[in-house]
């Protein structure tokens, strides 16, 4: 009876490592590391460094080319929706970037924030988004990494320094009737990007 | 337990199943398997309870794609203030333990009656505070007001904010509250000033098919000449059975349209058969009729209050629209008409001023719609009607809530008529934008429409309410431009 079932074991063993080494051998690679996926780091690194250049051309060759200091053909405007030609602020355009990612995948989300938000609601809400938006602050030019559990899912959150990069941005801030913050300079840290993966 | 109360429990158990279970496969009327009356929205359509549970098993994520299915474009048209989108994030996962407002149905759960508040809410109404409680913080005007106070007309909209946030109110600030009639009549979409379908944009296999009289009919077209003259006989013998139809027919745009008879009451089917043609006659054309031309116009009024019934496959009469659960009443004398497109625009005279006030004064008989002939309103259709005063300036039940609107067609821009009037209804501060600002300053028109006694009386008056959020954006602006 007990020889049965160690025979039976052996089959079974035998079955599972055949199938995983035909699988390894259909992804073509057959190294043990290529099962483990990416690092959590070098993927929201990676990710943000899409964002980053996404935002920066955005700004860089929409708004400046076309906006008022521009050929004048369109109006940045945060109520971009009720206006001839109105366009979104490049702080709106990545929000709804992000929006616009929620609706299409749960593999990842992100956000930007700033402990002197326009939104009171895109304040720091978590421990670990208080913290990174203080080190990244605090910290000029470097990144905040962290976990934290969120209702029943354990996140890896990354925090990346989001840097005023022109006057509009600092100007734009310092002027709206809702900022907490009137005297942000450009170069400063102005709030953070968040970007959260499950883990 | 004795052997025959085994089998009395095994008898019922099986008539109960079978009962219910005949009902929910085989029996079109599913009015036993309701689990309470549906609000005032969906009451119509309460025993189409395939339009909401379009599958039997799915949960939460059925129901809120056929919730979507339906309002999906509303909101967006809205510029929602709340998307599912915005609660998606994990920040938001303590938020969701108390609302989880990435579904319809956390705020608008259907069949609780008891619990069913105005909008087809379901909530306490102060749910505004799990989000925003710190916002007497923030705004000292808002300091001390209660939070079942946020969305009470005027202030704040939970989906619809486009002409309550804080830029519109300052920048549309002050101005009389009644405009200039110039700047009313430049603004407003001229009555008939543009049909809503231009012959351009009919394909032209539909021309055909729809038989649309010599005018739009080209050369080429698939009607043979035998079939032609059977068409044009049968026109003939129709038109001298009915005289009178045939008088208000030649009064009626669809003439001027060069539509005759076969447009609407010829299937395009097998009309080249001159011995078919008499099967092929539709006595009363239908909805269906109507929307092979005039489809946005149908689609609206499908989606609307006036058709959703129709839209479900229901041959639906006025009584059925007057249940208890509308929150209208009636007229006694309509109850059994059926509604459809003639039910406002007559069959044949297809009267669009017949149409705008007279047709809904027919049916609706609540305090609002009595009160519409002696209001201010109906004094300038009046003036309208007797020349004194240019069209644009009239003001009809169907300016409100069938408003007519621009929009561009295959690049031409068309005036079309708006037949869904929900669209345009609940809130009533969706009115404000699209409607009342043709009008009046936006002050007045917030006022006017957080007065129930002004609305019931059809606005014959000065509201008697003021809504501060006008002054208390303005006082910010100021107050903000000192600073600086």
């Amino acid at each position: 009876m007990m020889k049965k079932l160690m025979k039976g074991k052996a089959i079974k063993f035998a079955l599972t490592a055949s199938v995983a080494a035909a699988a390894l051998s259909i992804t073509g690679c057959g190294e043990t590391e290529a099962s483990k996926g990416i690092e959590p780091k070098l993927y929201t690194d990676s990710l943000f460094a899409v964002m980053k250049a996404d935002r920066t051309n955005y700004t860089k060759y929409i708004i400046k080319r076309l906006g008022p200091n521009g050929v004048g053909a369109i109006k940045p405007d945060e109520h971009w929706q009720d206006i001839e030609n109105g366009a979104l602020l490049p702080a709106q355009m990545f929000r709804a970037g992000a929006e616009a990612v929620a609706e299409m995948t749960d593999k990842f989300t992100y956000s930007l924030q700033s402990n002197w938000p326009i939104n009171s609601q895109n304040a720091p809400k978590t421990a670990v988004e208080k913290e990174g938006l203080d080190f990244i602050a605090a910290n000029p030019g470097e990144n905040f990494y962290g976990e934290e559990t969120l209702g029943d899912t354990t996140y890896f959150t990354a925090v990346y320094p989001d840097v005023a990069v022109s006057e509009a941005c600092t100007s734009c801030h310092n002027k709206h009737k809702d900022s907490p913050k009137t005297d942000f300079k450009i170069g400063e840290v102005m709030g953070g990007v968040v970007i959260r993966v499950p883990l | 337990m004795k052997k025959w109360l085994w089998i009395f429990w095994v008898l019922i158990t099986l008539s109960v199943t079978g009962f219910y279970g005949y009902k929910m496969t085989l029996d079109e009327d599913k009015s036993e398997l309701l689990i309470g009356d549906a609000t005032h929205g969906h009451f119509q359509i309460e025993l189409a309870c395939e339009s909401c549970h379009t599958e039997p098993f799915g949960g939460q994520e059925v129901i809120q794609t056929a919730c979507t299915n339906c309002h999906q474009q509303e909101l967006k048209d809205a510029h929602d203030s709340h998307p599912k989108k915005k609660f998606t994030d994990p920040r938001n996962a303590d938020l969701l333990q108390v609302i989880d407002a990435r579904y319809c149905v956390s705020c608008h759960t259907e069949h609780q009656e008891e619990q069913t508040q105005d909008m087809g809410l379901t909530l306490p109404t102060d749910y505004c505070f799990h989000c925003h409680q710190s916002v007497g913080e923030e705004r000292p005007s808002h300091k001390d007001l209660p939070f079942d106070s946020c969305a009470s007309s005027g202030c704040h909209n939970y989906h619809d904010n486009k002409a309550l946030y804080e830029s519109f109110l300052v920048a549309n600030s002050g101005g009389e509250w009644i405009k200039h009639l110039d700047e009313i009549n430049a603004n407003r979409p001229a009555p008939n000033a543009a049909a809503s379908i231009a012959p351009e944009l009919i394909a032209p296999e539909l021309i055909a098919s729809k038989f649309i009289a010599s005018k739009l009919i080209a050369s080429e077209s698939a009607v043979t000449e035998k079939a032609s003259s059977a068409i044009n006989a049968l026109f003939a013998e129709k038109m001298a059975e009915h005289p009178d139809i045939n008088n208000h027919w030649q009064a009626s745009a669809h003439e001027q349209a060069g539509m005759s008879c076969g447009g609407c009451h010829l299937t395009g089917a097998s009309t080249n058969e001159q011995t078919s043609l008499a099967a092929a006659w539709i006595e009363k054309p239908g909805v269906e009729q109507c929307q092979s031309c005039h489809q946005k116009e149908a689609k609206g009024f499908l989606e609307g209050k006036h058709g959703m019934k129709l839209a479900q496959g229901y041959i639906a009469k006025i009584s059925e629209m007057s249940s208890e659960h509308s929150g209208l009443s009636f007229s006694e004398l309509v109850q059994d008409n059926q509604h459809g497109c003639n039910s406002c625009h007559g069959a044949h005279s297809f009267d669009t001023k017949y149409a705008a006030t007279e047709a809904c004064l027919s049916c609706h008989t609540d305090e609002h719609s009595q009160n519409f002939n002696t209001s201010p309103h109906a004094l300038l259709k009046d003036n309208v009607l007797e020349g004194s005063l240019a069209a644009a300036s009239q003001v009809t039940c169907a300016t409100c809530h069938l408003p007519r609107v621009k929009e561009k067609q295959a690049g031409t821009e068309v005036v079309r008529v708006e037949h869904n009037q929900n669209l345009n209804l609940r809130p009533n501060e969706k009115m404000i934008r699209s409607v009342c600002m043709d009008c009046h300053n936006l002050e007045f028109s917030i006022d006017a429409l957080a007065d129930e006694t002004l609305i019931q009386s059809n606005f014959n008056g000065k509201p008697g309410k003021h809504i501060e959020s006008i002054d208390w954006a303005l006082k910010r602006d100021q107050k903000k431009a000192k600073k600086e």
